[in-house]
């Protein structure tokens, strides 16, 4: 970035927390509280089908936007204030907004799928545009014109002959408390001056001053600390424990145990962190060996009995192939591993509970709570404040039900529950394991004739499973367990997910084998199966163009008619300057494309490797990318998501696999689940965002997750000369591949 | 009691002179740049620069950095009056979730007051003991690199008036 956004940071950097009903409280003397810790519920129940459950005006005209989706850092807060701000002809430095509380906005479920923007945004500007035209005509009552004569400018409606009515005198009676309208006339995308500008993020300040950015950062009066001490294993029960000497230790205020449930609760956080070892010390196990290894997993994967789904069939008798390439790809369990272990403070006061987590959506969380703590969901407050990244599925949800236990196994005080490192690697639920098989034939010509195509997946979803999806009700006295899961329909919903290819071809077959099991415990992680999906259809693509002896791009671009991904593609490659001139052995250019679920966002990916013969580590030059995600609210926004995803998938597809042995999961810290550091990072990562203005939101979270494995395949497969198949492409296996 | 130094400001709390420096920072004094990450040296979210140095004070026990020079993101600026490296990251917009970026922050501070010209290969192997899960790496190499040059300028103003004095 040359200049500087035109954001005023500091004035934002206030803002940023608040809302025009957040309102501080302090108890004296017990401790710190965060400004923003606990916004008071107003009189206003939310209600996702009422206008003034999504957008607020103040009598000051100040507009607050209620949305139930959540931060994670992807930008999501700046760009709802971009879309209303847009609506309302607002200096966005002016407007306010308030994410996911149950007490305080609408429901939006899981704020996940790359949807926030493409479905909460649509909300969100529907809002604005409404709360425009109700004050539009407010104001021309008033003034005495015709809505149409005024203009709008910062909040002041003005009429031809100078007289003006601003928002705050025209909002009141609740004007605002009618039907929300999603087909409200929005702005012509040609008079756009915020959306698709640069606007700094509003939640970064906080981030890199020590301001509270986190729910890690939040002190609530009276706070306990609480650690749970997790089974060696999955399938483990709690023997024995001595908690007596445990109890004496300093700080410590109380010992739960609930079944092979065990958690200790203390005054100081340093000492539930000794208690919790010394009980981990105490605590006597039983443990079954019921898990299976690699590679014998792949297998397993292959012949145990799943769920079929046919997700392509165009199936002719194919024309007569005169080459055939037959490869397996394999994929092992990869984790969202989170740079912040998950984090949660669960408060039990007059038989009221409320729980702050930074898992992807409250409300799906409050009904999980309810269930699990056997407590109607209107006496449940759930809270999202942000945590460290998530990437799907990760321990946060858990860390809630955790909160929600141990705050009700000890009422007054704000409970708080911090995950460790290990607990975090070793409980999250992971990406599955999956297995790609395909078969693909030309004809002389070197055409594609005939393209089958099989994927193996567990599942890639255990949410929302109320009450049984968080850890914490699997070890109680009375357990509940998560049942198996069932084959999705054909819908890029999961394990299915991209395994269509982006080509228009005249005979293919392609089958999605779901697996009910799940040996190790799984859930959605970034782009679910189109991760795999996409590494082996562009994988396969580039084998197929090479046996064809045609350029991988020009190959590709034969059966690709959409207009928008010729766009992509063509971008990406003028920008890496794409040729077909040979680079010397140990160096290679890889190419990639998919259209995210084949309905979102577009992105094409080359990259450039060169591998240490000696070692067989991956130095990448440089990866140039180009997305185009419809209309772009935040191009930067879009561009910092789609680095970060090249950037992360980069790291999977190099360095990642979950290790476990027949008992345990055996990567429990960053040594044993080693991932990408700044000495391996790309050296340049280059992203061009093409920007459709008018065009609908697609969504840029995860649309560079598949690509940028395959544009790393592709390109290893040149520079070592053999062709890697099975993930993660480390270095030992790309040198075992150069010295075969 | 335990007497600290703290951004320049002594600071006595009362814990056990094994606690790690990070929960002193976190829990007794309130502070929120420095992060609970793994807390064992492996990620960096905790770093925290002492005496110059960039360390890790998820492992590092009160009691051996009594008298020291501790420095934290807090003691770099504030968000009305934000540091050379603050200004740079905001900037450049380094950061996603941004739970690495003020332990990332540390460990770049300590490179660049060593040497505000370090190269982008520099950096890179600088940072290395920092993880960062969002992908943020090369937005954060370039807000380093763009804080090393102002550090630069900012230094040559100075001597520029120190000569004409």
């Amino acid at each position: 970035m040359n200049a500087p956004f035109s954001l005023d940071i500091s004035r934002r950097g206030l803002l940023a927390g608040g809302g025009a009903l957040v309102v501080s409280f302090s108890l004296g003397g017990i401790g710190k509280l965060a400004a923003q810790a606990i916004p008071q519920p107003g009189a206003v129940v939310p209600d996702n089908n009422m206008l003034d459950s999504w957008i607020r005006v103040d009598a000051q005209g100040v507009v607050t936007v209620f949305t139930g989706r959540v931060e994670f850092g992807q930008g999501m807060k700046t760009a709802m204030i971009q879309i209303a701000s847009e609506e309302l002809n607002l200096d966005p430095n002016t407007v306010k907004i308030v994410s996911c509380d149950t007490a305080l906005t609408p429901n939006e479920g899981y704020t996940s799928g790359s949807r926030a923007i493409a479905d909460g945004g649509v909300s969100v500007r529907a809002a604005a545009a409404q709360t425009r035209e109700i004050l539009a005509s407010a104001a021309g009552s008033k003034l005495g014109v015709d809505a149409a004569q005024l203009k709008l400018d910062k909040g002041m409606f003005v009429a031809p002959d100078g007289k003006s009515a601003s928002f705050g005198e025209l909002v009141a009676n609740e004007a605002l408390h009618v039907k929300l309208d999603k087909q409200s006339k929005i702005k012509d995308p040609k008079t756009y001056s915020v959306v698709g500008k640069e606007f700094a993020r509003i939640d970064i300040p906080a981030k890199v001053t020590g301001g509270v950015a986190f729910l890690q950062d939040l002190r609530l009066p009276g706070m306990v600390h609480a650690r749970v001490v997790r089974p060696p294993s999955y399938q483990a029960k709690l023997r024995s424990v001595d908690t007596a000497q445990v109890e004496k230790l300093p700080g410590v205020l109380k010992v739960v145990r609930d079944g092979s449930y065990l958690a200790v609760i203390a005054e100081k956080e340093f000492q539930a962190v000794t208690a919790m070892q010394a009980l981990a010390k105490a605590a006597q196990w039983d443990e079954k060996p019921t898990l299976t290894d690699y590679p014998a997993l792949y297998e397993f994967l292959q012949t145990t009995k799943s769920e079929d789904v046919v997700i392509v069939d165009t199936k002719t008798t194919p024309a007569p192939g005169t080459r055939t390439v037959e490869v397996t790809y394999r994929r092992p369990y990869q984790m969202h591993g989170s740079i912040g272990p998950s984090c949660s403070i669960g408060w039990m006061q007059d038989g009221k509970l409320t729980v702050w987590a930074h898992n992807q959506g409250a409300y799906p969380m409050r009904q999980a709570i309810s269930e699990l703590v056997k407590l109607p969901e209107d006496q449940i407050r759930c809270i999202h404040m942000e945590g460290p990244g998530c990437y799907g599925h990760n321990g946060a949800d858990d860390a809630g039900g955790d909160a929600a236990v141990l705050a009700t196994a000890f009422p007054g005080r704000p409970v708080r529950v911090q995950w460790m490192r290990a607990d975090e690697h070793g409980w999250e639920p992971y990406g599955p394991a999956m297995v790609t098989k395909a078969r693909v034939s030309l004809d002389d010509s070197g055409t594609i004739v005939d393209w089958n195509y099989d994927v193996w997946s567990m599942t890639h979803s255990t949410r929302p499973g109320g009450a049984k999806s968080m850890s914490a009700s699997w070890y109680r006295e009375q357990p509940l367990t998560l049942p198996p899961s069932r084959a999705p329909a054909p819908n890029e919903s999961d394990g299915n997910r991209n395994a269509k290819p982006p080509y228009k071809l005249a005979c293919a077959k392609v089958m999605h084998h779901h697996i009910k099991d799940m040996p190790l415990r799984v859930s959605a992680l970034r782009s679910l199966g189109a991760y795999m999906n996409v590494f082996s259809n562009e994988s396969l693509m580039d084998e197929v163009a090479l046996a064809a002896g045609v350029d991988p791009v020009e190959f590709r671009l034969r059966y690709i008619d959409d207009p928008r991904a010729r766009d992509v593609i063509k971008m990406t490659t003028e920008r890496f300057g794409w040729t077909k001139d040979k680079l010397p052995k140990g160096r290679g250019r890889g190419f990639a494309y998919a259209r995210y679920r084949n309905s979102s966002s577009y992105v094409a990916i080359a990259t450039e490797v060169e591998i240490d013969p000696a070692t067989g580590a991956v130095r990448i030059p440089r990866i140039v990318a180009s997305i185009d995600s419809g209309t772009a609210v935040s191009p930067d926004g879009i561009r910092n998501q789609t680095e970060g995803g090249i950037i992360q998938s980069a790291s999977w597809t190099l360095f990642e696999e979950v290790g476990f042995d027949n008992t345990r999961v055996t990567s429990r810290d960053w040594m044993s689940y080693p991932i990408m550091r700044f000495s391996a990072m790309p050296e340049s990562v280059e992203v061009h965002v093409i920007d459709r203005p008018g065009q609908p939101f697609l969504g840029a979270g995860e649309a560079a997750q598949g690509p940028t494995a395959a544009a790393l395949a592709n390109a290893i497969a040149q520079a070592a000369g053999a062709r890697l198949r099975d993930l993660p492409l480390t270095r030992d296996r790309v040198k075992a591949a150069m010295r075969a | 009691m335990i007497e600290l130094t703290i951004n320049g400001k002594a600071q006595r709390v009362d814990a056990d002179p094994e606690t790690p420096l990070l929960y002193v920072l976190r829990n007794d004094l309130q502070m929120n740049g420095a992060k609970f990450g793994c807390g064992l040296g492996q990620c960096g979210a905790c770093t925290v620069m002492i005496d110059g140095e960039a360390h890790f004070s998820c492992i590092t026990p009160i009691e051996l950095v009594k008298g020291r020079a501790i420095k934290t993101v807090e003691g770099l600026g504030t968000v009305e009056n934000p540091g050379p490296l603050q200004r740079a990251f905001i900037e450049e917009q380094a950061a996603q979730c941004g739970y690495c970026i003020a332990g990332v922050m540390m460990r770049a501070q300590a490179l660049l007051e060593k040497n505000p010209g370090a190269s982008e290969a520099d950096i890179r192997a600088g940072l290395s003991p920092n993880l960062c899960r969002c992908g943020t790496h090369a937005r954060i190499v370039r807000a380093v690199r763009r804080a090393g040059a102002a550090m630069q300028r900012a230094d040559a103003g100075r001597q520029t008036k120190g000569a004409a004095q």
